[in-house]
């Protein structure tokens, strides 16, 4: 059973139909009992990375997520909060959100430069694929993005992206725990393969 | 590198598409579901799901074909026609729907922009804007299917769109819509010139030439097209087989 958090970050539908093409069983929920008895959890979220951390908060997870032992996949926003804090604030001041810091990653917004749009919205491709999450995959292959702040390259890098000047984290990884800035569950095949491993660890 | 976006629209009229009876090997003529299955096969990047019914049941049917077009795509598409309302926008969210376009009623009541997006995200909000020159040499947005003239002229009103949260501007110059001659690559580029937000191209295409070059020399972000796929003349796959070769990134 696969435990997707809902803690009112966007639309869970897609994710949904997505673990329903795979066939997988999952459940929707915010109760803590029933994540930690999940054999995979998926943090998904769209929207802003301070709003993310205080809802978070306010359902009383933010302190049990990184103590989860299961593999755990956090998608887009939901892989910001795996990292250490994120430039993005709940009133869009400048600050910094602490946020779960699983991930050894600092997230940013991208830095203006010209032609460059953001937010970074489309297909684009992937490099230094490493690890298990992308097993079987082809080289340099395409997936969805849309997001305005990033993670720069560290030491949890499991694959990257360009876009204009910056080389970004496309996916995160430390021990259990895996992100993708991208959207697996909008990344036709591709992202398909992807949630498939996931399945599998 | 960011991809261009090859993107096929569907027009739907009581849940089936009205266009695309030519479609080859299609089973079940204009089953919408199925149409953007094979889309999306043949490698579209995304899908534009137009409702054109004119009835409050073809609406309703609409909305039910969202839900299905959802469960069964694995791509991002954006449904509009007739949205004209913040709860209208939320109900097709909640059916699946990655983005929602929104036209004549954003020129009515631009707040309704901002609405959206500070609900749902400026990723899904997408403004349409059908313009044609006017004899003065402005570029102004017109409404239902370029019949009625407003004064909104092209530039400022994308501007404004994009200051009021829209994520995308989808623009079609009702001047070359369903002519198949190309589209105009200057004003394409110009408005690129103006907006932070990606500018997609509507309406014109006849060839992958001309796609080529709105996205070139037009310098838009993506292409929507429907008759060249629906009838067959190409397939989605052959148009971007043929950008690719001549330098253009897009996925494949």
């Amino acid at each position: 059973m696969v435990a997707i958090i809902d803690y009112g970050m966007g639309n869970l539908r897609s994710l949904e139909n997505a673990l329903d093409r795979l066939g997988a069983q999952y459940v929707v929920t915010s109760d803590l009992e029933e994540i930690l008895r999940a054999e995979r959890v998926i943090l998904p979220g769209v929207g802003n990375a301070g709003g993310a951390m205080r809802n978070l908060r306010e359902k009383g997870l933010a302190d049990w997520i990184p103590s989860l032992r299961r593999p755990v996949l956090g998608i887009c926003v939901g892989m910001q909060v795996l990292c250490r804090d994120s430039e993005e604030t709940l009133d869009g001041n400048p600050g910094t959100t602490p946020c779960l810091g699983v991930f050894d990653a600092h997230v940013r917004r991208f830095p203006a430069e010209p032609g460059l749009k953001v937010p970074h919205m489309g297909w684009n491709d992937l490099g230094n694929l490493d690890g298990k999450l992308f097993t079987g995959l082809e080289k340099g292959p395409y997936v969805y993005f849309v997001h305005s702040y990033y993670a720069g390259t560290g030491p949890d890098t499991v694959a990257t992206c360009r876009y204009g000047g910056v080389l970004l984290s496309a996916a995160l990884r430390y021990e259990n725990f895996y992100g993708t800035q991208f959207h697996p569950e909008k990344s036709g095949d591709v992202g398909e393969a992807i949630l498939k491993n996931f399945m599998k660890l | 590198m960011l991809a261009k976006r090859i993107i096929p629209c569907l027009d739907v009229k009581d849940g089936k598409v009205v266009k695309g009876i030519n479609f080859l090997g299609l089973k079940e003529v204009g089953d919408a579901v199925e149409l953007g299955r094979r889309y999306a096969e043949q490698g579209a990047d995304e899908l534009v799901y137009l409702d054109i019914s004119a009835t409050r049941e073809g609406r309703g049917t609409f909305v039910s074909l969202v839900r299905k077009v959802a469960e069964t795509l694995n791509i991002p598409f954006t449904v509009g026609g007739g949205i004209s309302s913040l709860e209208a926008a939320a109900a097709l969210l909640d059916e699946g729907a990655d983005k929602i376009t929104i036209n004549s009623a954003a020129i009515a009541r631009p707040e309704l922009i901002g609405e959206i997006a500070t609900r749902f995200g400026s990723q899904f909000v997408v403004v349409a804007i059908d313009a044609r020159q006017c004899a003065d040499g402005l570029w102004r947005a017109t409404t239902h299917g370029g019949t009625r003239e407003t004064s909104k002229e092209l530039f400022s009103w994308a501007r404004e769109a994009q200051e009021r949260g829209a994520g995308e501007i989808l623009f079609t110059s009702m001047d070359h819509d369903g002519t198949a001659g190309g589209y105009p690559c200057g004003v394409y580029a110009a408005l690129n010139g103006q907006l932070s937000i990606p500018v997609i191209a509507s309406g014109g295409a006849g060839s992958v030439a001309d796609i080529a070059a709105v996205l070139t020399e037009g310098k838009a972000d993506a292409a929507l097209a429907a008759s060249i796929f629906h009838y067959g003349q190409y397939t989605v796959g052959q148009v971007k087989s043929e950008l690719a070769r001549q330098g253009i990134a897009v996925r494949l």
